[in-house]
């Protein structure tokens, strides 16, 4: 529609609304806005389809229903897994150092009061009765000793092969780290399909955060010991 | 200091109560007890005629700072020497515990010389 035929509608609108044709004016002034309209509504078409498009390509994604149905779930069974061997390798680990503990300070304690009446011989103090006691003692002493050495070393052993768990501990949280991304990526263009804006993130100040974990912002925290020990002794402690 | 006071440790992973029990048995403490959050924790308090406290922060249940605020308010535990030994190390959560009237923070990981350092701390003040 050009200019001098909506002007002409226009006038047209005027002598109805002036002559009092209601039914004439109404016909006339839709007929004046009937190009904008369906300009509008094509447009609001369009974009209605793409979106429409763009949810159902989100929702055909095979990752997706992947990730919900599959490996989310199959996330919590393997970290929940990995908090079991972490848990089974720290008590080994205790276990052994609980029952070599006692080992060692035994072979402490025998060696000590050995080294005693060792330096009274050496300082020719002991009498031939305390010297076949001592060479009785010393007997013993190098047969326990070659006995617990042996214990020590199976102990230790144990701790060593409790450490297994880090390398497969590592692999299984790789894996999670990966599934993490991807449903980061998904979420994302979710968020943009919607094409809201992403709100400014907020910490709840009142959450525990637990470890402090490098490149990750978890509020004003300490750096270390020092830094609770500075921290306490400026209130007073 | 007395070896053979009574000590309470607090934390609901049983390793990291091992762990604690150990460094505690090597300074010479053998007389230890173990509770895993803070609801277990009070009752065996109330009625244990227990010298010190350790314990975590973040606990299901009842967390440490509720308890150390629970032991607080009960006359007949208000003076016990408590001691956090916990990986939250907000400032502001440790003026809060500071607040609340804890004696000593420990922020995971530690040493075993830290621990030593801050229980000795601890009974030098409160001795004195």
């Amino acid at each position: 529609m050009d200019n001098d035929e909506r002007l002409m509608l226009a006038k047209q609108l005027v002598e109805h609304l002036e002559a009092g044709n209601e039914a004439e004016a109404t016909h006339v002034s839709s007929l004046l806005t009937e190009g904008v309209e369906s300009k509008l509504f094509l447009e609001v078409g369009r974009l209605t389809r793409e979106l429409h498009e763009a949810i159902n390509e989100f929702l055909l994604d095979p990752r997706i229903n992947e990730m919900a149905q599959v490996e989310i779930p199959d996330a919590s069974e393997r970290l929940t897994y990995v908090i079991t061997m972490t848990e089974k390798s720290a008590n080994t680990t205790l276990g052994a150092v609980e029952a070599g503990l006692p080992l060692a300070d035994d072979l402490g304690v025998k060696a000590r009061a050995i080294s005693e009446q060792w330096e009274r011989f050496c300082n020719r103090e002991l009498s031939v009765d305390d010297f076949r006691e001592l060479s009785r003692e010393l007997g013993g002493f190098l047969a326990l000793t070659t006995e617990r050495s042996k214990q020590l070393h199976g102990h230790l052993t144990e701790v060593l092969m409790a450490q297994d768990f880090q390398d497969l501990t590592g692999q299984i949280i790789r894996q999670v780290i990966t599934l993490v991304h991807d449903v980061e990526d998904k979420l994302v263009q979710l968020v943009r399909i919607s094409g809201s804006k992403l709100p400014e993130k907020q910490k709840d100040a009142k959450k525990l955060e637990g470890p402090v974990i490098p490149g990750i912002d978890q509020g004003d925290t300490v750096s270390g010991q020092d830094d609770v020990d500075d921290l306490l002794s400026s209130l007073g402690f | 200091m007395n070896k053979n006071m009574k000590i309470l440790i607090v934390d609901d992973f049983s390793t990291m109560r091992r762990i604690i029990k150990n460094l505690l048995r090597d300074l010479g403490f053998t007389n230890t007890q173990e509770a895993d959050d803070g609801n277990t924790a009070l009752p065996m308090l109330q009625s244990g005629n227990f010298d010190f406290l350790v314990t975590d922060w973040n606990m299901p249940g009842m967390t440490g700072i509720d308890l150390l605020k629970a032991v607080r308010a009960d006359p007949n535990l208000v003076k016990l020497p408590v001691l956090m030994v916990t990986a939250e190390s907000k400032r502001e959560q440790i003026i809060e515990a500071a607040q609340a009237g804890v004696n000593g923070y420990v922020v995971k990981p530690f040493t075993a010389v830290t621990l030593e350092e801050k229980i000795s701390k601890i009974f030098e003040r409160v001795g004195s």
